[in-house]
C-alpha cells in the first residue's frame, strides 16, 4: 500500500491517552475532531481516494462468501431505512457526485445519480422489484463502510440485518441475530465495569435522527481489511511470519487498524445503524507523527494481557514495541 | 406562538379539516424548504401550544420523507388548553413541534399483529395499519367508537379492507376480543390504544387467555400517570429552599411554578427529558422512562409524574 500526506493528516488516531481501557466512548457526530497530523470526523459517510479499491474489495469477498451480507426477514424495513438514510446522507455531504431526488411528491418513487461509480437508477421505496440487488447490499456497494443494523424490541437490541466485509477478528455470520450483550459477552473486563450494558441502556434512548461515534482499534499484519473468523486461514498466519521475520519490515507490515463507528437511529424502523469504517496506517506512517508514535508504544506496552489476548496481539505486540524503539524516534 | 428549540421543527398549519363532531385534523407542512423527517408506526409529536407547554399528537399519515404530518385532536373541555388551542389554529399558523418520536412502535418480528383503537386512540393505530400494509404484515384491526365519532374509520376501511373490525361499544369490543385472542396465532402481538379502562380490560383479558406480558403493548391517550397523591415537598439541594407539592400538581409543575427551569417535553414519564437526581428520600415512580436498575438506585426521578413516599424528597437542583 502506498501512503500519502492526505492518509496521515485524516486518519482517526484513536488513543486520547498513554492507557487504553474499555470505555462508553460515545460522543456526538458532526464534529471535527483534532489530531496531531491534522483531524478527521467532518462526515458520518467518508469516502476517500480508496472507495473504488475498498468497493472492489467488497465485492470480491461478497462473492466469495454470501453470509458476510445478511438480512433477517424481519429487518426488510430496516435495510430499505438505511438505504435512504445513507443515500440522503452521501447527497447532502458530496453534491457535486451524489444526488437523490423525489420524482412525485404521492408516491415512494426516487432517482438515485452517484456519478463516481455512474449510477443512475429510479427505484419506488419498499419494492424489491425496482432496484437491482438488495437495499442493503445496493447501498453497501456505494459506501466504504460496513453496516449491522440492530433491531430494538423486548428491551433490547439485536443484530438482525448487515453487510460486513472488514470485519476485524470477529464472524458477522456467527453473530447475526444475537442480542447486542450475547455479541459483547467475551470482551474482557466491560462486565464488572458495565461498560456494555452502559452503551446497551444508551442507545435504545437514541431519538430517531440522532447520532453518535466512538472508535476502535487492533493491529492487522499487511493492511488486510478482511481479518474475519472465516477466513483466519489466510491471515492468522501473518503474524507468526511478522514476529519471525527481520525488524525492519515491521514497519511497511504492521498496521495502527482504526474503527470509526457511527450509531444512527432509523427514522422509520427504529432499528440502530451502526456503521463501521476501517482505516489503516502502517507504523513507518505513524512514526512520521512523533506524539502518535510515542503514544502508541505508551499504550501497546500498558495494554494487560487479557485485553491483547482479545485483541489477537499477542505475537504482534513485542515486534511493534520493538520496532517503535529501535526504528520509530520512540524512547522507552 | 413558542420559539422552536435546537431540536425542533419550525412546522406550518397547510390544512384543517374535521373529521367528525369535535375531532379535528391538522395538517404540518415545513415553514422553509426540505422534506419532513421519516418515522415509526405510533410516533407522536410534542407540539408547543404555549411557553413550556407541550401536547403528544399522534401522526396519522404517510411516513416515508412525507411532506406534510398530519394529527387529529379531539377536543378536550377538561383539559390544560391544548387541544382548545389546536381547535383555534387556522391555515398558515407557525407550530412548533419536537421530531416524531416513538414509544409505541411494532414489533418487527411479531409473526402477527392484532391492533385494537378506542376512541380517538385510533391514531396510532392508523400509522400502524399504515406500515403493515406497506410492509406486508399480517394483522387485523379493530376499532370501537361510539356513533358518529368514527375519526379515520374511511381511512382503516381503505388500508385494511376485510381486516378491519369495527365495534359500538365496551361490552361489545370485550365480547370480540376474548374469543380472538384464543384464536391468533402463536407469536402474535397485541397493540392497545385507548382510554385507561379499555387498556386495562383487553389487557387482563389477554393476560387470562395466557399471553406473556411481552406480547402487550398499550399507549393511553390521556396522560396516563395521574400526577396527584399525597401532598410532599421537594428540598433542593443547593438553596435548601423547600417547594411544597400539593396533592394535585406533580413535582414538575410546582418547581416550574417557583421559577424553577426544568427541561421538559411529554410530561407523562416517557420522554426523559427532566429527569432529576435525587439526594435523598423515598420515591413513588410513575414514570416508563427509567430502568428497573436505575429505580432501585434511588437517585433519579422523572418529576412529571413520580413524587415522593415519604413527606420529602431531596433534590440535587
Amino acid at each position: 500500500m502506498i501512503y500519502r500526506n492526505a492518509d496521515i493528516e485524516n486518519y482517526p488516531f484513536p488513543f486520547p491517552r498513554d492507557q487504553y481501557r474499555y470505555s462508553t466512548n460515545l460522543e456526538p457526530t458532526g464534529r471535527r475532531n483534532a489530531s496531531a497530523a491534522g483531524g478527521w470526523g467532518d462526515r458520518r459517510v467518508d469516502i476517500d481516494r480508496r472507495y473504488r479499491s475498498e468497493l472492489d474489495e467488497r465485492a470480491r469477498i461478497l462473492a466469495a462468501d454470501p453470509s458476510r451480507s445478511q438480512c433477517l426477514p424481519h429487518m426488510v424495513p430496516a435495510c430499505w431505512d438505511a438505504m435512504l438514510t445513507l443515500m440522503r446522507e452521501l447527497a447532502a455531504d458530496y453534491p457535486a457526485t451524489m444526488r437523490l431526488d423525489r420524482i412525485s411528491p404521492d408516491d415512494n418513487t426516487f432517482r438515485w445519480r452517484n456519478d463516481l461509480l455512474g449510477i443512475d437508477d429510479t427505484f419506488t421505496f419498499g419494492d424489491p422489484a425496482t432496484l437491482p440487488t438488495a437495499p442493503l447490499d445496493y447501498i453497501c456497494g456505494q459506501i466504504q463502510e460496513d453496516v449491522v443494523l440492530l433491531d430494538q424490541r423486548a428491551g433490547q437490541l439485536w443484530g438482525d440485518a448487515g453487510v460486513v466485509t472488514f470485519a476485524a477478528n470477529w464472524s458477522f455470520g456467527f453473530d447475526i441475530g444475537m442480542s447486542f450483550l450475547q455479541i459483547h459477552g467475551p470482551v474482557p473486563r466491560v462486565h464488572s465495569e458495565k461498560v456494555i450494558t452502559r452503551a446497551h441502556e444508551f442507545l435504545m434512548r437514541l431519538e430517531p435522527g440522532q447520532s453518535f461515534r466512538r472508535t476502535n482499534w487492533s493491529l492487522t499484519v499487511d493492511g488486510k481489511l478482511d481479518t474475519a473468523t472465516e477466513t483466519y486461514r489466510e491471515w492468522g498466519r501473518d503474524r507468526r511470519t511478522l514476529a519471525e521475520g527481520p525488524l525492519d519490515e515491521v514497519g511497511d507490515r504492521l498496521f495502527l487498524r482504526t474503527e470509526v463507528q457511527h450509531l444512527i437511529r432509523l427514522p422509520h424502523s427504529g432499528a440502530v445503524m451502526f456503521l463501521i469504517r476501517t482505516y489503516l496506517l502502517p507504523f513507518a506512517a505513524i512514526a512520521t507523527v512523533d506524539a502518535w508514535a510515542d503514544r502508541l508504544y505508551r499504550v501497546l506496552e500498558d495494554l494487560p494481557h487479557d485485553m491483547t489476548e482479545y485483541k489477537g496481539l499477542e505475537r504482534t505486540r513485542g515486534p511493534a514495541l520493538r520496532w517503535l524503539a529501535t526504528f520509530g524516534g520512540v524512547t522507552p | 406562538m413558542t420559539t422552536a428549540g435546537p431540536n425542533e421543527l419550525p412546522l406550518r398549519v397547510t390544512g384543517l379539516r374535521t373529521l367528525c363532531e369535535g375531532i379535528r385534523e391538522v395538517t404540518l407542512g415545513l415553514a422553509g424548504d426540505g422534506v419532513l423527517p421519516s418515522f415509526a408506526p405510533g410516533s407522536h409529536l410534542a407540539v408547543g401550544w404555549a411557553d413550556g407547554e407541550r401536547n403528544s399528537y399522534s401522526l396519522t399519515g404517510p411516513m416515508v420523507e412525507p411532506r406534510h404530518y398530519s394529527i387529529s385532536v379531539r377536543h378536550d373541555r377538561a383539559g390544560r388548553g391544548g387541544s382548545a388551542w389546536v381547535h383555534s389554529l387556522r391555515v398558515g399558523d407557525d407550530v412548533v413541534a419536537s421530531r416524531p418520536r416513538s414509544a409505541f412502535a411494532p414489533v418487527a418480528d411479531a409473526r402477527h399483529h392484532v391492533l385494537v383503537a378506542g376512541g380517538i386512540g385510533v391514531t396510532p393505530i392508523v400509522s400502524h395499519v399504515r406500515a403493515a400494509v406497506m410492509w406486508q404484515r399480517s394483522f387485523e384491526v379493530v376499532y370501537v367508537h361510539r356513533p358518529g365519532a368514527d375519526a379515520h374509520a374511511e381511512d382503516l376501511r381503505a388500508l385494511a379492507r376485510d381486516r378491519l373490525t369495527i365495534l359500538r361499544s365496551g361490552p361489545e369490543l370485550l365480547a370480540h376480543m376474548k374469543a380472538r385472542l384464543f384464536d391468533v396465532p402463536l407469536g402474535a402481538h397485541l397493540y392497545v390504544c385507548g382510554p385507561e379502562g379499555l387498556i386495562e380490560a383487553v389487557t387482563s383479558a389477554a393476560l387470562d387467555a395466557g399471553w406473556h406480558r411481552q406480547r402487550l403493548h398499550a399507549e393511553p391517550f390521556a396522560s396516563a400517570a395521574a400526577a396527584g397523591g399525597a401532598p410532599f415537598a421537594a428540598r433542593l439541594g443547593r438553596s435548601g429552599a423547600l417547594v411544597p407539592v400539593g396533592a394535585e400538581t406533580s413535582l414538575l409543575e410546582a418547581l416550574l411554578a417557583r421559577g424553577i427551569a426544568v427541561p421538559n417535553l411529554c410530561r407523562q414519564g416517557v420522554c426523559g427529558e427532566c429527569k432529576l437526581t435525587v439526594r435523598g428520600g423515598g420515591i413513588d415512580h410513575r414514570d416508563t422512562y427509567l430502568t428497573d436498575d436505575e429505580r432501585a438506585a434511588g437517585d433519579a426521578m422523572m418529576p412529571c409524574v413520580s413524587r415522593a413516599v415519604g413527606d420529602r424528597v431531596e433534590l440535587e437542583l
